[in-house]
């Protein structure tokens, strides 16, 4: 039986696809079109989304081999770098996570054996790109204990003035990426752009935007150029206005608040435990900062605040960077106007080497320069470990000298490899 | 400020508990070093404590007997010390008794020889990936 479809009475014949049926009793493929009268009013809240039920937070029973096993990374946007965590997940919740790291090893360590003490800093900044100024600081500070010598004042706050400038702009690409994997790209491109600004001087300065070899034993390589004051009071000026931006941008966002607050949470137990240093110490509440408690190259003639929260979690440990850097452009500008007049390498001609001037003038200076050129300078036998307050923590740099012009070995003690261990912790459903 | 001690190696873990309940809260640093052919026995693992309530480090050397290269793990005192283990054992073949993991943490899992050794030459072997043909 061959029906006309653009017959309107028999239309609805067609759309029940049955021979009998009337519009309203058969059903269709897609079932009853007819609403639910009896539906309550929390399964229609349920229906519109304005309720969401988070089922997966329910416990259940569940069998091992539900479970699975998923690597994030070696390759992966938010772990800014090469890390894998081998993640086993239970349909959404992680259960438990494992770091695997070692992607990036160099062999920086070996690598250091082969070289001489006035080429180690060349090996140490490479160590981490964000914060090179601390590698070489640490390196050379240990060399000079070795040594047993002391650096002119002026080679001193150059030193304090770089790092601190260092610290600005390994935190503001902290602060950069740490709002791209939230969502606020905004943040990224401030960030970047602000560290632009600190990048130029230490360009204008070391020649590099990074692995500077600036910092060296015995001093630093060259001078602040000319009108470098007004480089630092543009930094000086430009960084607080735009930190007042991010928190306008961030402080009271919900969404920021949301999605960090009571988020990650490592107790100061955890931290003594795991050996956690830095703003992620401090962001649990404990007041240890290394420029205060045990200072290095003259930072305790600065005066400047050690910012400490209470709340452990990730917001807090967001919010002791911004205070950090407010705190580090002060120690910045008290360097700049108490920049003391002198030579910024010491004056001994065994460990500095002679300008290039003076190797056509004095014969002596030629052997010198080949000296520390081809053999290096001497360190006497024994051992010392420094360590500094770098952006993320504490850096150490253990040296054992043999008495040659080599480090017999060398060892760096890097804060994020304490870091990575406590990743079981952050996890709020890690069982 | 910086306090250095030697201890035996039967004594370690002993002591370094004591030291955690004398105060010394964290543990900065662990690592070994290797006297090839200089001093006996070979190696010395360094370890670098710090007590933040009383503001001083300490370092304590321990000589690791050449016979089994052993030392008791630290790891249940210090949960940090976890991962420095593992670095010392991967650099330097040093067993770690007790240490809930100890598998190789920088290098690959099948790599050959302890790279921080003084007995291994930096940069004279062809670099070694998983499964690839051997390279002459």
């Amino acid at each position: 039986m061959v029906k006309n479809k653009e017959n309107s009475e028999d239309l609805d014949f067609w759309a029940t696809n049955s021979e009998e049926g009337g519009w309203n009793i058969s059903s269709t493929d897609e079932g009853s079109q007819k609403m639910n009268d009896e539906e309550s009013e929390q399964q229609i809240k349920i229906q519109t989304g304005s309720d969401v039920v988070d089922d997966y937070f329910i416990e259940e029973e569940t069998s091992e081999d539900e479970r699975m096993i998923v690597n994030m990374g070696p390759q992966h946007p938010s772990t800014h770098g090469v890390l894998r965590l081998q993640v086993e997940l239970e349909g959404e919740a992680v259960r438990r996570v494992k770091p695997i790291i070692g992607y990036l090893h160099t062999g920086m360590e070996k690598t250091g054996e082969e070289l001489t003490y006035l080429q180690g800093p060349t090996n140490t900044t490479r160590m981490d790109y964000l914060s090179p100024f601390f590698n070489e600081l640490v390196f050379s500070l240990t060399t000079e204990k070795l040594l047993d010598i002391e650096v002119p004042a002026r080679a001193e706050t150059i030193r304090i003035l770089m790092t601190e400038l260092n610290r600005v702009s390994s935190h503001l690409v902290a602060l950069a990426t740490g709002g791209m994997d939230i969502g606020a790209l905004s943040m990224m491109i401030f960030g970047f752009r602000e560290r632009e600004l600190v990048l130029n001087f230490f360009e204008k300065t070391t020649g590099l935007r990074m692995n500077h070899n600036y910092i060296r034993p015995g001093g630093v390589a060259a001078d602040l150029p000319d009108n470098w004051q007004k480089d630092v009071k543009e930094i000086l000026k430009i960084i607080p206005e735009k930190l007042k931006d991010y928190d306008e941008m961030l402080l009271d966002n919900p969404i920021w608040q949301g999605r960090l607050q009571n988020v990650g949470i490592i107790t100061p137990e955890e931290c003594l435990a795991y050996g956690i240093t830095g703003p992620s110490l401090r962001a649990s509440g404990q007041g240890w900062d290394l420029r205060k408690m045990q200072p290095y190259s003259g930072i305790e003639k600065f005066d400047f605040d050690v910012p400490v929260l209470q709340e452990s979690d990730v917001f807090a440990r967001w919010r002791i960077k911004v205070l950090e850097i407010l705190e580090s452009l002060k120690i910045v500008e008290q360097a700049m106007d108490n920049m003391p007049k002198g030579p910024y390498k010491i004056q001994d001609k065994k460990v500095t080497p002679p300008p290039r001037k003076r190797l056509d003038e004095s014969m002596e200076a030629l052997i010198h320069h080949f000296k520390i050129y081809t053999e290096g300078f001497k360190v006497p036998e024994g051992d010392a470990y420094v360590a500094v307050e770098s952006p993320r923590g504490e850096l150490g740099c253990y040296i054992v000298s043999d008495g040659s012009s080599k480090p017999f070995r060398m060892h760096v003690r890097g804060p994020s490899f304490c870091n990575y261990k406590p990743y079981r912790l952050l996890w709020p459903i890690v069982q | 400020m910086n306090e250095v001690q030697h201890i035996e190696v039967n004594e370690y873990h002993d002591h370094i508990k004591s030291l955690l309940e004398e105060g010394y809260e964290m543990m900065m640093d662990l690592t070994a070093v290797d006297w090839f052919r200089k001093k006996e026995p070979r190696f010395e693992v360094v370890i670098n404590l710090l007590s933040l309530s009383k503001n001083l480090r300490k370092t304590i050397k321990v000589q690791v007997p050449d016979e089994n290269l052993t030392i008791p793990s630290i790891t249940d005192i210090y949960p940090g010390a976890n991962f420095y283990e593992r670095e010392v054992f991967d650099m330097f073949g040093i067993v770690f008794e007790n240490h809930p993991e100890l598998t190789r943490i920088l290098m690959p899992d099948d790599w050959i020889g302890h790279p921080l050794r003084k007995d291994y030459g930096s940069g004279r072997i062809p670099v070694q990936f998983k499964n690839a043909p051997s390279v002459d």
